[in-house]
């Protein structure tokens, strides 16, 4: 027996943003014990940062929109390496998905008609995002929290997963600590959900919180489970620049959507220049088209600055790099001009995008109705993850699960604002639904008291070393490391370098000594970070390194064009019986017909 | 400790991070000096810090730098940094505020900036505390109880006007501010008796939801204490959302108990008819 105190579950689902909470309340629809660890107070997960809505083809608004479009729609906007089946299940299950929260007492903003209003976003070929103003994800999160407290599951809140266990080659639970006493607690269960989100953190620049630090990512590859594609990360173009404190805080795509405009340093709507070809006969030739797009225009096409955000960002970047910024390094993004268009602009924007006229108005001392914003690429979302069944969102370890932000697939190289939100809810529901039933075919699951005492040591190291270098500073190193090295673009000697320091930062790590008790203390839980951060670190690098060209997210300076070669298989890395990481490539089944069919329908 | 041994020859490759630093080097800097509560349970003293401050910073950038560079073991609650998840709640010169959107340079420069947990729940260590009882509070309001959809597909028709006016209090970021402000709480501690303006404005929400169909009235006079408030507005005053907790919120629901529970008319029906559903 372990000396610690052990919590036993059927499903044990590790986080409580939007994905977590949706699996956790299917799970426990389904009789089955439920209990949901988070490393923080219950309703505080990134989910409440998304802003722009959540993205599914109910055609409330236009009834041409199908989910045969919005799977065409996220297959191109990923480049065609997604997970054909988790696009197809995705665009056909999200109004369900929606409809449902309805159900559950969300209040999305509505048509003239009643029925729930829908938005134009980028990549998206109709008005596809169900919204409530600005603050969507709150209202999610809120919505889901508020429901799954009702539906019998615990929630551990402020708990942190050191190690996940097994029983051979299943699933057996997790080993946790409580922050606010630092003592260990064992989570037995017959199934486990990963629903940690992304890895933001590895970065200087990020719109993500501390908590986005790759966890699911790593417990799931530590425990023997293979990631996907993990060079392939969002950086949003649209972060605050300035002041300095708030430089990567997320600015929503909404405001483009509202028609918000990008300009250079001259006044210049540079994002008309360089329109790629195969979004050309979609995109507005000029800027009266695209105004008229964001007025809901069924025959406009959208402007320019609703192309996917990988392109979007990097033109930011270029405008910056060959001198056209704005005084702080980045570029102008400007409501404020409708009011040529409209009466009552002020107003309008105020009502639209309360939000973001507050965030600007209190940390900027900018009034957005008057003046454009400054911005600049964030790093926002990671796009591979946990490499799972399309249908079951089960790992390679049995019983292990994974869904939202920290599993791959669904949106290949590149994902489309608004489709984050919809993935959790479609796939937390799926990863809830076969959770449970694993948990009922599948008996109690073994623990080993030797993992246990082993992930308990190695997470108390930190305390037994004295004199070494504090967590945050390897921390910073890190994430300049991976800034500079391994960010929005990207070539091969800087990414070896990056491979080069990050074995030094593992040195460094593994030194790291923390100060004071185990009762709530930060320094502790950043040097338990460290171990994740290195991981999901090593694993982008060593992905982005592998391939050779510029799809989506990744973009290599050294091969700046797309290689239909590399569009035929996902990069899958591994953990070896070594301990060393691989990456090996895997075929990417052949479409079905019917869903090929599609995507050349969509294409003109 | 020993300093970063981080190398920085490859800064240069990437013209936006460079962009990105030159901004700190332009910022505006001076030292500025704070005092922090230390300590756990309840036991504790003020600490003194003096940290550089930058152009545009919050309390919050000010905390996590006192941390990295003097107090790696300094507890701090924190999410979004953005005002939108309502974890950094502390009192700020006593005053509850949201360390993450107090900007420095709205705080006096001359005197040392306070930074204290907030009183209202259990102290854990230094600025955090135990808020888990708002979490126990909450499942005892009857739930969200929607009246048949409209539809035959499942769905239901609302106007936008009937869901801008609920809207004000489901902006709510569960900072605890509210809680944490109020007198029936924090003085007289009837958190046994009293759910709070958080969750009065949660009740709200609820009551005045358009498909809503529970009626709340009477628990809300009963178990949820809503006698208790006697509408000093200091809720609405540090709410960082700027939701009408008061006025909006607690008022009308304070009308639904009256008209319900002490109106002579009503509560001869009542008398005539049996007690109506709660």
């Amino acid at each position: 027996m372990s000396e610690y105190q052990t919590v036993e579950h059927d499903v044990l689902v590790i986080g409580a943003g939007g994905a977590g909470l949706r699996a956790a309340i299917e799970a426990a629809s389904r009789g089955v014990k439920v209990g949901v660890v988070t490393k923080s107070l219950l309703g505080k997960a990134h989910t409440v940062m998304a802003e722009g809505g959540v993205a599914a083809a109910m055609g409330n608004v236009d009834d041409r929109d199908s989910w045969r479009v919005h799977f065409a729609d996220t297959m191109r906007g990923g480049q065609y390496v997604n997970n054909w089946r988790m696009a197809e299940l995705h665009a056909k299950e999200a109004p369900e998905r929606v409809r449902e929260l309805e159900k559950w007492g969300a209040l999305f903003d509505r048509t003239k008609d009643g029925r729930i209003l829908q938005r134009n976003f980028g990549g998206h070929r109709y008005p596809r995002l169900a919204h409530v103003g600005d603050r969507t994800g709150l209202e999610m999160i809120r919505t889901l929290q508020d429901h799954g407290i009702h539906e019998g599951m615990d929630v551990h809140m402020e708990y942190t997963v050191v190690t996940l266990l097994r029983d051979g080659e299943r699933i057996a639970g997790a080993l946790a600590y409580d922050r606010e006493r630092g003592r260990f607690r064992v989570f037995r269960a017959k199934a486990v959900v990963l629903a940690t989100g992304g890895i933001g953190r590895a970065y200087s620049i990020t719109s993500n919180s501390w908590e986005y630090t790759g966890d699911g990512h790593a417990l799931a590859y530590l425990a023997g489970a293979a990631l996907q594609d993990m060079e392939f990360v969002q950086f949003h173009p649209t972060g605050m620049i300035w002041p300095p404190s708030v430089r990567g805080i997320l600015v929503t795509e909404g405001v483009r959507g509202e028609g918000g405009v990008l300009r250079n340093r001259d006044g210049k709507r540079f994002m008309f220049d360089n329109v790629p070809d195969n979004y050309k006969p979609q995109t507005a030739d000029n800027e009266e088209e695209g105004w008229r797009y964001t007025q809901g225009d069924k025959d406009a096409r959208r402007p320019p600055e609703l192309l996917t955000r990988d392109h979007v960002a990097r033109m930011i970047v270029r405008e910056v790099k060959e001198g056209r910024g704005s005084p702080h390094g980045g570029v102008y993004l400007d409501i404020s001009w409708i009011k040529e268009k409209m009466p009552n602009a002020a107003e309008h924007i105020r009502k639209k995008l309360p939000s973001m006229y507050h965030q600007f108005m209190q940390l900027a001392n900018i009034d957005i109705t008057k003046e454009p914003m400054e911005i600049g690429p964030t790093t926002h979302y990671v796009m591979g993850g946990v490499r799972v069944n399309g249908d079951t969102q089960m790992s390679t370890v049995p019983g292990l699960f994974a869904c939202g932000e920290c599993a791959a697939g669904l949106h290949g190289a590149n994902r489309l604002g608004g489709n984050s939100l919809s993935d959790l809810l479609v796939f937390g529901q799926r990863a809830g639904q076969h959770a449970a039933e694993f948990a009922r075919a599948n008996g109690d699951a073994k623990l080993d008291d030797a993992e246990i005492d082993a992930g308990a040591q190695l997470a108390l190291a930190p305390f037994e070393r004295s004199g070494g270098e504090g967590p945050y500073q390897v921390q910073e190193s890190l994430q300049e490391t991976m800034q500079s090295l391994v960010g929005i673009v990207r070539s091969e000697q800087e990414m070896q370098q990056a491979l080069t320091e990050l074995e030094s930062l593992k040195q460094r790590a593994a030194k790291v000594s923390v100060p004071g008790n185990r009762e709530y203390n930060p320094g502790w839980h950043t040097a338990l970070d460290l171990r994740h951060l290195l991981i999901i670190s090593e694993a982008i690098a060593r992905c982005a390194l592998d391939r050779k060209e510029s799809r989506g997210g990744h973009f290599r300076d050294d091969y700046p064009d797309k290689d239909p070669a590399f569009a035929t298989f996902n990069n899958v890395v591994r953990r070896g019986d070594d301990g060393a990481m691989s990456v090996t490539h895997e075929p990417i089944p052949p479409l079905p017909a019917e869903l090929a069919a599609i995507i050349e329908e969509m294409k003109s | 400790m020993t300093a970063p041994t981080h190398a920085d020859p490859h800064k240069a490759v990437d013209a936006y991070t460079a962009a990105q630093q030159a901004q700190d080097a332009a910022a505006g800097h001076g030292a500025r000096s704070f005092r922090i509560w230390r300590g756990a349970d309840g036991e504790g003293e003020f600490r003194d810090y003096t940290t550089e401050a930058i152009d545009g910073m919050v309390v919050l950038d000010a905390v996590h730098q006192i941390q990295s560079e003097q107090a790696n073991d300094l507890a701090v609650r924190w999410n979004c940094k953005a005002g939108k998840c309502g974890s950094c709640s502390a009192e700020i010169n006593g005053k509850p505020k949201l360390m993450c959107m107090t900007r420095l340079d709205e705080l006096p420069k001359e005197e040392p900036v306070t930074i204290e947990p907030m009183r209202a729940f259990p102290h854990v260590r230094d600025l955090v505390t135990d808020v888990s009882w708002n979490f126990r509070v909450k499942p005892k309001i009857t739930r969200f109880t929607p009246r048949p959809p409209d539809a035959p597909d499942g769905t239901w028709r609302i106007d936008q006007g009937d869901v801008d006016r609920v809207q004000e209090f489901r902006k709510c970021i569960e900072c605890f501010l509210c809680q944490d402000v109020c007198h029936v709480l924090r003085d007289h501690h009837l958190h046994d008796e009293f759910i709070g303006p958080r969750f009065l404005v949660y009740a709200a929400a609820l009551e005045m939801h358009p498909l809503d169909t529970a009626d709340r009235t009477a628990q809300l006079k009963d178990a949820h204490g809503i006698g208790y408030c006697n509408i000093t507005k200091c809720c609405t005053t540090v709410c960082p959302e700027h939701i009408t907790i008061t006025d909006n919120a607690i008022i009308p629901l304070k009308e639904r108990v009256v008209d319900e529970f002490f109106d002579p008319l009503k509560a001869l029906v009542r008398l005539v008819r049996g007690k109506k559903k709660d």
